[in-house]
């Protein structure tokens, strides 16, 4: 396999639900260890981009490369096989709510590598150490955690196979802006630690800016500029200008009605 | 035309229900019986549907058999009502209404619950985190709760079976005053292993049916807690339904040849 390859490549990614055309035509690549972060505002396709990239979702058209090898339509054990290269924060943490912080952390050490509780519970409890939590949380239910708490299980859970790619979704939203940074602070040195491939979709500007390597923004389902974050204020993209200084008015019309 | 038009559409949206069922289906069993097969996990369903629906089955049951012994004595008082009423008493309840009607409560009591954990674990991601985590959803949440549905119900209905003619027993002895060890003779001496084998073989598919819907709905409902609602309403309405329906087609095949 050629070494320059990028881990993943995306091109021509087409996808609709109905009529509405979500994805149109999507092209992305993203290198080995390298943090890209895919901005862009609500409704504008970056949810189902990555549900697709993780075979949540199957798309329409289109190609997806991971290691060089074509993964769309994947099913069964194959998708499985490629599925534990990847580690995965969502949103709201979807931690399991019946099971204890501990078995939640150490799930796809135990039903995914088949390692044993006993061990799994000691790695658990090393990966919560790594984001800041103490073994005693490791007994606590999920419900009974605050939002940043929940987060920060989540990304425990999400590095706790030592994958070499990880997705973020919305890092660090529905936290305060301390709580965000933490986090933020927190997937660098996970990515960096584990040498992973990281790939984010946000809408917070700070974070995007703290965490990417590369920006890439999403609009009306294609990708209409993408760059090292550093060049972000100088896209010259009145597109990316407007979302990035977070303006009302410019190219990008929401659909509101006007009172 | 526009009338013509909306019954296709009808048609065309039942028949693709129908298919995403039966594929469903046939998916749940085929990762019902293939490895990895979390036992843990079954044995928990296990004494969710069939310990905790003990007491809702028994209370359900009692009251049946004592009914069934007070109306029963209404209609044959003229006739030589002690065996009459032990007959109808043991007949009906293991060839019918231990089965459907424990199947209803354990409907509303455990598809009801299936549907709402498995919706609200897909409405907050938690399914495709399963999936993002190596792990089958088909294998880790719909298997084992299909099998507990089939063993357990089972088991229920036996339990249902023997509290419901001692309700009739408590009623005819209690109350209208017959003979205990002639009643329960007349109890043994009509009752056939084809009676409560009917029975159980009914209890089994309704188990299954139950699961099933429950788990279909919950798989598939979509839009946060109005839709978790919305599954939750559909899996006890067509769990009810089937178990109704297949009451009539079962009973159809056992007795009528």
């Amino acid at each position: 396999m050629n070494t320059n390859a990028p881990k993943i490549a995306v091109s021509g990614l087409n996808k609709s639900f109905g009529t509405k055309r979500v994805l149109r035509g999507v092209t992305l690549e993203i290198g080995a260890a390298e943090s890209l972060v895919v901005i862009g505002g609500s409704g504008s396709g970056k949810s189902v981009l990555i549900k697709n990239i993780l075979g949540l979702m199957n798309p329409d058209s289109g190609s997806i490369r991971i290691d060089g090898e074509e993964t769309a339509g994947m099913t069964g054990s194959r998708r499985e096989r490629v599925l534990r290269k990847f580690g995965m924060l969502f949103q709201g943490g979807a931690l399991f709510d019946s099971l204890h912080v501990w078995e939640n952390v150490a799930f796809g050490l135990i039903q995914g590598h088949q390692m044993d509780r006993k061990n799994a519970r000691d790695v658990a409890i090393e990966k919560l150490a790594t984001v800041g939590l103490g073994a005693e949380v490791g007994e606590l239910y999920p419900a009974e955690l605050s939002g940043g708490m929940q987060k920060r299980v989540g990304l425990a859970r999400a590095i706790a196979t030592e994958p070499e790619i990880l997705f973020f979704d919305e890092p660090t939203t529905g936290l305060d802006p301390i709580m965000g940074d933490v986090i933020n602070d927190l997937i660098i040195a996970s990515v960096r630690r584990l040498g992973a491939t990281a790939l984010s979709i946000t809408h917070d500007m700070a974070s995007a800016r703290k965490i990417a390597d590369r920006i890439a923004m999403i609009y009306d389902g294609r990708i209409i500029w993408a760059g090292r974050a550093a060049d972000i204020d100088r896209s010259g993209n009145p597109y990316v200008d407007q979302f990035i200084h977070g303006r009302a008015e410019g190219p990008i019309r929401m659909e509101v009605r006007r009172p | 035309m526009d009338f013509l038009a909306a019954i296709g559409r009808v048609f065309l949206g039942f028949l693709a229900a129908t298919g995403r069922l039966a594929l469903f289906t046939g998916s749940a069993l085929l990762h019902s019986v293939t490895p990895p097969i979390y036992l843990r996990l079954i044995g928990r369903q296990m004494i969710d549907v069939g310990y905790f629906s003990l007491p809702v089955v028994g209370l359900t049951a009692v009251f049946t058999g004592m009914v069934l012994a007070l109306q029963s004595y209404t209609g044959f008082a003229r006739f030589s009502a002690e065996s009459a009423i032990a007959n109808v008493v043991v007949l009906s309840v293991t060839r019918e209404l231990a089965p459907v009607l424990a199947g209803l409560m354990v409907a509303g009591r455990i598809g009801a619950a299936m549907a709402a954990e498995i919706g609200t674990m897909r409405v907050t991601e938690q399914i495709d985190a399963l999936v993002t985590l190596s792990t089958n959803p088909f294998k880790y949440l719909v298997a084992p709760r299909l099998i507990a549905g089939l063993l357990m119900l089972p088991c229920l209905v036996l339990v249902a079976d023997i509290i419901g003619v001692f309700g009739g027993y408590l009623i005819s002895i209690g109350k209208l005053g017959f003979n205990p060890a002639t009643y329960l003779k007349n109890t043994w001496d009509v009752l056939e292993t084809i009676d409560v084998v009917s029975g159980l073989v009914k209890a089994a598919v309704f188990g299954f049916l139950i699961a099933l819907m429950g788990c279909y709905h919950g798989y598939n409902s979509r839009g946060g807690a109005q839709g978790v609602g919305q599954a939750t309403t559909n899996a006890v309405v067509s769990a009810s339904i089937l178990i109704l329906s297949f009451n009539y087609v079962i009973t159809e095949l056992f007795f009528s040849i």
